[in-house]
């Protein structure tokens, strides 16, 4: 199994309803969020593109945060979701220093927090709770080894491209360009 | 125009605009762990070399104190974590791929070999010392037996622990002014050569003023050269690399980088210590002092400016 997330940009309006989702479901502390939304403009009128892309932690296939974790929080669970154990951590901060997107940050209760791919919701059938909410339906989810699910079906009909492939972490967020 | 803008008005405190989550301690921590290295390779070289008699305060005196200074070293990392209940975490586990948790380890090991080292002197440099209890009396006696073994292991715990300090940071490939293997050596290098300038500081002989001087000339030699590449190197690498390199050449911490680390931190020193060896006299705190203080400012530019590269997308 490998849990994975395909965010069609052409779709996405940049709402923000799945930030606000996943801080209600997760109990994010205030100020704080586990995805965000990123618009990323390119070039000036009237040539201008607008890219508006969903991120959150792309639990990547080659994690750094789990390599450089010196007490073994940052793990990987079944299906490639990178977790932090709270009570094993310590808050050094290494593995925020080694995310190249920036997708983790430290709770003000000291432990080191990031998207979970709901994997609470998960285990009960359901999917995460942004995919759930997305008003206009351009988030996709699911296993990537099975070719019916979601996130598998909407990889196969258009173009993707992963945020910085460069840093060599192999992400698992594919936005559809 | 190529801009990009968080939409949904992320602001997380240490992370946004841009990543500041490590502050003084981490530089702190990495300068105090080089020093001690420093301190410790070369107490070990000269009695391997069996010098001890001609390099008193290098072999004796300057290992009295790294115990503190390794101390204060893991304190400031410990000051760094933010889940501090829960430090001992640290030592439930080895993880060969996280330098954060084999460097604690290295700690672990070299900070009782320093008081060791430091206690089999004792008597030698304080006659009218007395252990008390008959058990560190037997330590203390194991301790000098086996000297020329505790020096063995001095210098590859000094070694590790230097390079150490350099792999802590250089592991992070996701901070492009990190992410250069000339880290391990550069910072290993320049722990050496604060290590020397202190026991050059300590020392009242002439002589051994002189061998140290002569061996700090070479550290700091290698340390600029090692700079050079270092830029270099990045001005050849990707375009994340030539923007972190751009950070001293021209951008934000160039003066400081220049002025407190190069200039005043190496090039005069050096100067002071070639003109010393010509046979001027120049008090020997001053170039001991400049380089301490470089070796500091380098650690804290190294760690500021490698958290705002990052990779562009
Ligand atoms: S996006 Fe960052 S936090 Fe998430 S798995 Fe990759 S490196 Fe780790
Ligand atoms: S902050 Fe926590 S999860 Fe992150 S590397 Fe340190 S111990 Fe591991």
């Amino acid at each position: 199994m490998r849990y994975a997330m395909a965010i069609d940009t052409k779709k996405c309006v940049g709402c923000g309803d799945c930030v606000v989702a996943c801080q209600t479901e997760n109990n994010v502390p205030h100020g704080y969020c586990r995805d965000w939304i990123v618009e990323n403009v390119n070039g000036s009128y009237p040539n201008v593109e607008i890219e508006l892309r969903s991120e959150r932690c792309n639990h990547c296939d080659n994690s750094p945060c789990v390599r450089c974790c010196p007490t073994g929080a940052s793990h990987i669970i079944e299906g490639g979701i990178v977790k932090v154990t709270h009570n094993e951590c310590i808050g050094c901060g290494a593995c925020i220093q080694s995310c190249p997107y920036d997708a983790r940050y430290s709770h003000p209760d000291g432990y080191v927090d990031k998207c979970t791919f709901c994997d609470h919701r998960l285990e009960k059938g359901q999917s995460t709770a942004c995919v759930e909410v997305c008003p206009t339906n351009c988030l996709y989810f699911g296993d990537l080894e099975d070719p019916n699910s979601d996130v598998s079906k909407a990889l196969k009909n258009r173009k993707w491209k992963v945020l910085a492939p460069e840093a060599g972490t192999k992400p698992q967020l594919y936005f559809l360009t | 125009m190529n801009e990009e803008l968080f939409v949904s008005g992320r602001n997380i405190p240490n992370i946004d605009p841009y990543l500041n989550i490590w502050h003084w301690q981490i530089p702190i921590y990495l300068y105090l762990g080089g020093l001690a290295a420093g301190i410790m390779f070369f107490a070990g070289y000269f009695t391997v070399m069996r010098k001890e008699k001609d390099m008193e305060a290098t072999v004796k005196w300057a290992p009295f104190l790294v115990p503190g200074v390794l101390v204060l070293g893991l304190f400031a990392l410990f000051l760094d974590l933010k889940h501090q209940l829960y430090f001992w975490r640290l030592y439930t586990t080895i993880r060969f791929e996280s330098p954060m948790s084999w460097g604690a380890w290295t700690l672990m090991l070299i900070t009782p070999l320093s008081f060791v080292w430091a206690a089999s002197y004792m008597k030698e440099l304080f006659p009218k010392w007395d252990w008390k209890f008959n058990i560190l009396n037997k330590v203390e006696s194991l301790a000098i037996k086996y000297r020329e073994f505790l020096a063995w292991m001095m210098m590859l715990l000094a070694i590790v622990l230097g390079v150490y300090t350099g792999i802590l940071l250089s592991a992070f490939n996701a901070r492009p002014l990190w992410n250069t293997s000339i880290l391990g050596p550069l910072f290993l290098v320049s722990g050496l050569s604060t290590g020397l300038a202190t026991a050059m500081w300590m020392s009242k002989s002439k002589y051994e003023r002189k061998v140290l001087s002569r061996l700090d000339l070479i550290m700091i030699f290698v340390e600029l050269f090692l700079i050079i590449h270092l830029l270099m190197g990045f001005l050849a690498a990707s375009e994340v690399q030539i923007e972190a390199a751009q950070l001293f050449l021209g951008g934000e911490f160039t003066a400081v980088f220049w002025s407190f680390v190069i200039i005043l931190g190496l090039a005069f020193p050096a100067t002071l210590e070639i003109l010393e060896l010509r046979g001027y006299h120049i008090p020997v705190w001053i170039p001991a002092l400049l380089i301490l203080i470089g070796g500091l400012v380098f650690r804290f530019v190294m760690v500021e400016a490698g958290q705002i590269t990052r990779f562009l997308y």
